[in-house]
């Protein structure tokens, strides 16, 4: 239905186009003495018939599914009531199946109420819909077709209204960073009104697994303490820098310094390989070959590795950022003016010492924003510490054992079902909240202390 | 006095110090290149490695009767008739026709744990779209079982040949038989063949028998399948052997037997597993494919490319050309720059709080996947297409300024058309990460085991990094080399889109 209607909206778009040109060439001898270009008159008369129009479908399309869903569900009212939340969902998509003329899981009278309603509801909406599209479609075309005479300033009008919509469209880049703060926030608070901020902070032990499932049951003693997430994401995060930052770092350098122009057209490019291989795939290496080759190894030196071993994680997870580091790296030392290079060469130094002692230096302070936003990285990397490092809140720094980070509790909380009135669920939005707080803050830094570092030399 | 400073015994060893130094360093800087470069070539051929084994599959050729009488007896032709016959049954004749009239319950019982138990699904739907055949009977080629389908790919141990030509007599007491014969080389005393002993056979033509139990000079035995042996027997036989015991694999004796036998009959054919690429998800490594995958991550995609690549390229054009140096813009700037390093795993909480549950979007669809997607790789895109619109010399614009066209009529009619391949290749590449990402996609629930492949934007789907992930759960080594597969897939598509990106870099690309 929806869209049937776009379609047909677009075609009558198209047409309004032509016919607001033809409008405007028929009422001059020449061209020239036309305000603006003609087509300016044909996007003119094509924005007003069909630009509200495609506003209402486009706010139809992304609110009325609840609105239905709400109304239905109000209509039938108690027996819905004593439904819980996936149960409800349940009904809902049975009840969607059933009116479109599909099969549901099953029938009760329930799900058939609903889908009668739903259904009359959906027939009079939509015809409601449809009539009103009309209405301000021909009411549009009727405006903009009046409107145009030789004096009237389409090009402005219509340049306007598109300088309008780019700007809307860079606003929603503002408005994702708001949907997330908002929804991040917005479920934390209700997580705090079940668990206080401070167990939530400074608790050591994690184990929302123990949450009692139902409300009569006793001897749930979840507990949502994150110091051993907090541990865990430090610990892979360290190995991860530990590995990425000398190999990213050096072969940086080498590229940049040594390597030859062929090694270096091909070699940039193969180093980056790596950043686009995806992390659910690094996360398979890292499960399936990695961690039991780590495994025998510490076996062979009589040393217990768990199967799923921070390290095995940490390992892959660096060489993943490794790109990520010498590309940024890499920058930043191309930016250390040649002439500092050339003054230490001039005094006799070696190229090491030059890049050791001059170079370095002099791209430090670039050189430790690439490695904090590698870290902020490696902090929100979620495929590779799931599928790699294990679920277990081991409050440990062991990088043999298993530990767990923010990113694979907010994955393992949320997939599966999901209750939004359990702190189990929401606990994974106050975790969004504490990740999505340390990369902003890592990045601003890293991003001003980057700015700051090229201001300086240019 | 000067110059000794510099040509003094302890200058030279300075300086070979430092030219020491010079070397390491270099060496250094090498190494950690190809250890990068080591790990990228381990991880590709360990993934190659993996992954050929399941794009190849094993088939066992059945004869199958289709009896009008049972499946369609009306002659109607009716697909939902044809449908609701029992194929499972008509399967199971065919399979039965392999074995001997007289052969016992549990070899046919062996036999049909050795055939995938998707055949009769595939069957049916081959019957539905061919209902020609019914009335006849037909060579069917059905998938063997994961574990069959590994024996044949040599992953599960081989059956050797040790002797071809030994000479034993074999005498028959009831059960038992009782073989002389040199065993020196197997056994050099009294030993019993329980199943954590490696497995010995020895083979006549048709008869088969199983030791139980080994010396340097003799050993007994019994007769396997339906081939009784009554009397003595002397001559050359075949001695096998099976190096890991029974205890320790998945298929036993009788199983292996049975799948060398019909290998020997040449009715095991090898081939490219259809499957694998026209099948969605299963709990069967032989029937699971990633057909449904790639449709689902088709949809995603689209709807991905097709909500970002407008608005991302308007904003760039609005940050580019025409925003005031203002606070606001300055804010959309810096947070651009940050949602372009937010963790993706944020974006599936943000899709899973608003799309699904303020706007009640369905879980599971591709439209909400896409969405999702859409906004991670909205900062991408923009950043490269701003970098695409400042590469374009500002003269242009100028010089059409200067004729009178207008600031809009300026960049959408000169400069545009000159940024269109920077803003391409970085939007393919955003396109590119978008298909590989998994972590958002969990959250809202793209990870239900979805059989059916999607038929559009709403249905339940899953895509294909989904499918990766889902598949590394599963334990049989069928399923990890079908991982493996996938993700070769997987990089395939990758690495064709990086390629287009870099052509069409390379062929449009001006440098001013």
């Amino acid at each position: 239905m929806l869209f049937s209607l776009l379609a047909v909206l677009l075609c009558a778009g198209i047409a309004a186009y032509f016919v607001g040109r033809q409008r405007a060439l028929s009422l001059v001898t020449f061209q020239r003495d036309l305000h603006s270009l003609p087509n300016a008159y044909g996007f003119w008369q094509s924005i007003v018939t069909i630009g509200a129009p495609l506003l209402i479908l486009l706010g139809w399309a992304i609110f009325t599914p609840s609105l239905f869903r709400w109304w239905v569900f109000k209509k039938i009212g108690t027996p819905v009531e004593d439904l819980t939340q996936p149960q409800r969902d349940a009904a809902w998509r049975d009840i969607e199946a059933l009116s479109s003329g599909g099969t549901a899981n099953f029938s009760d009278p329930i799900r058939e109420q609903g889908a009668q309603l739903y259904t009359h509801l959906y027939d009079i909406a939509h015809t409601a819909l449809a009539f009103l599209i009309l209405v301000l479609a021909i009411g549009g075309f009727v405006y903009g077709w009046q409107k145009i005479i030789p004096a009237f300033r389409a090009r402005h009008k219509v340049e306007a209204i598109v300088k309008f919509f780019l700007f809307a469209s860079s606003a929603i880049a503002i408005l994702t960073t708001f949907g997330i703060v908002l929804s991040l926030i917005g479920e934390s608070l209700r997580f705090f009104s079940f668990v206080s901020p401070m167990d939530f902070l400074f608790g050591t032990s994690w184990t929302p697994q123990q949450m009692a499932f139902r409300a009569d049951q006793v001897g749930g003693n979840a507990a949502f303490g994150i110091i051993p997430l907090i541990t865990g994401t430090l610990l892979i995060t360290a190995i991860a820098i530990g590995v990425a930052a000398p190999l990213g770092l050096f072969s940086a350098i080498y590229l940049s310094d040594y390597a030859s122009p062929r090694l270096r057209t091909y070699g940039k490019p193969a180093l980056e390989m790596l950043a686009g291989i995806p992390t659910v795939v690094y996360g398979f290496f890292a499960a399936l070959t990695v961690a039991p080759l780590i495994r025998d190894a510490g076996q062979a030196v009589g040393l217990g590795v768990s199967s799923e071993s921070a390290l095995a994680a940490g390992l892959v997870m660096g060489i993943m950022i490794v790109p990520f580091v010498s590309s940024l790296s890499d920058d930043i030392i191309n930016a250390v003016p040649q002439s500092l290079r050339d003054g230490s060469m001039a005094i006799g130094a070696t190229k090491s010492e030059t890049i050791r002692k001059v170079v370095i230096p002099a791209a430090l302070p670039g050189i430790v924003s690439a490695l904090l936003l590698a870290i902020s990285r490696a902090i929100g990397e979620t495929m590779i510490v799931l599928m790699a490092a294990g679920l277990a809140a081991n409050l440990t720094l062991n990088p043999l054992e298993a530990v767990t980070t923010f990113t694979v509790q907010i994955g393992t909380l949320l997939t599966g079902d999901q209750e939004f009135d359990s702190p189990k669920t929401l606990a994974a939005f106050a975790l969004g909240l504490v990740l999505f707080t340390i990369t902003l803050a890592l990045n601003l830094i890293a991003l001003k202390v980057v700015k700051r570092y090229r201001e300086q030399y240019e | 006095m000067a110059l000794d400073l510099h040509t003094s015994e302890q200058a030279r060893k300075r300086l070979k110090r430092r030219y020491a130094a010079e070397t390491r360093f270099r060496l250094i800087g090498l190494t950690a290149l190809l250890i990068a470069f080591g790990f990228l070539a381990f991880f590709l051929v360990t993934i190659v490695k993996q992954a050929y084994p399941a794009f190849l599959q094993n088939y066992l050729r059945l004869t199958i009767d289709l009896q009008q009488q049972e499946i369609d007896p009306n002659k109607s032709g009716d697909p939902q008739i044809i449908g609701a016959a029992n194929f499972d049954g008509i399967l199971k004749n065919g399979v039965s026709a392999l074995l001997s009239d007289q052969a016992p319950r549990e070899e046919k019982r062996a036999l049909g744990k050795l055939i995938s138990s998707g055949a009769a699904v595939l069957l049916r739907k081959d019957v539905i779209e061919h209902p020609e055949w019914i009335g006849g009977t037909i060579n069917y080629k059905v998938p063997l079982d994961d574990t069959a389908d590994l024996y044949f790919k040599g992953q599960l141990g081989k059956l050797q040949n040790i002797k071809p030509h030994l000479d034993a007599t074999v005498n028959v007491a009831g059960d038992i038989l009782t073989i002389n014969a040199d065993f020196s080389s197997q056994a050099n005393a009294l030993q019993a063949l329980d199943t954590a002993q490696p497995s010995y056979f020895l083979k006549d033509g048709g008869t088969l028998i199983k030791l139980t139990q080994i010396s340097p000079t003799q050993a007994t035995g019994r007769t396997l399948f339906s081939m009784p042996l009554n009397s003595e027997k002397t001559g050359q036989w075949q001695l096998l052997k099976f190096d890991r015991p029974e205890n320790e694999r998945k298929l036993d004796d009788r199983s292996i037997l049975l799948l060398e036998n019909f290998k020997e009959l040449g009715l095991v054919t090898t081939s490219i597993s259809k499957e694998f690429f026209m099948l969605g998800a299963s709990r069967e490594a032989e029937m699971a494919g990633i057909f449904s995958a790639m449709i689902g991550s088709l949809l995603t995609l689209f709807v991905t490319l097709l909500v970002s690549f407008p608005l991302s390229v308007a904003a760039a054009i609005y940050l580019e050309e025409f925003a005031p140096k203002t606070r606001f813009t300055e804010i959309i700037e810096v947070n651009i720059n940050n949602l372009a390093a937010v963790p993706s795993i944020i974006f599936g909480l943000l899709g899973l709080a608003v799309f699904l549950n303020v706007f009640g979007m369905p879980r599971s669809a591709p439209l909400v996947g896409g969405l999702v997607l859409a906004l991670m790789t909205l900062p991408v895109i923009i950043i490269a297409s701003r970098a695409a619109l400042r590469a374009v010399p500002p003269s242009v614009k100028e010089a059409a300024l200067g004729i009178g066209a207008s600031h809009m009529q300026a960049v959408f009619h000169h400069v545009l058309p000159l940024a269109v391949p920077g803003i391409l290749t970085g939007s393919i590449l955003g396109t590119a990460r978008a298909l590989g990402e998994t972590a958002p996609l969990l959250l809202i629930g793209m990870v239900a085991f979805v059989v059916d492949t999607p038929k559009g934007f709403f249905d339940a789907a899953t895509l294909l990094p989904v499918q990766i992930f889902m598949w590394n759960d599963f334990p049989e080594i069928a399923f990890q080399q079908k991982t493996a597969a996938a993700i070769l897939m997987l990089l395939l598509f990758l690495a064709a889109m990086n390629l287009a990106a870099v052509l069409l870099r390379n062929k449009f690309e001006r440098r001013w």
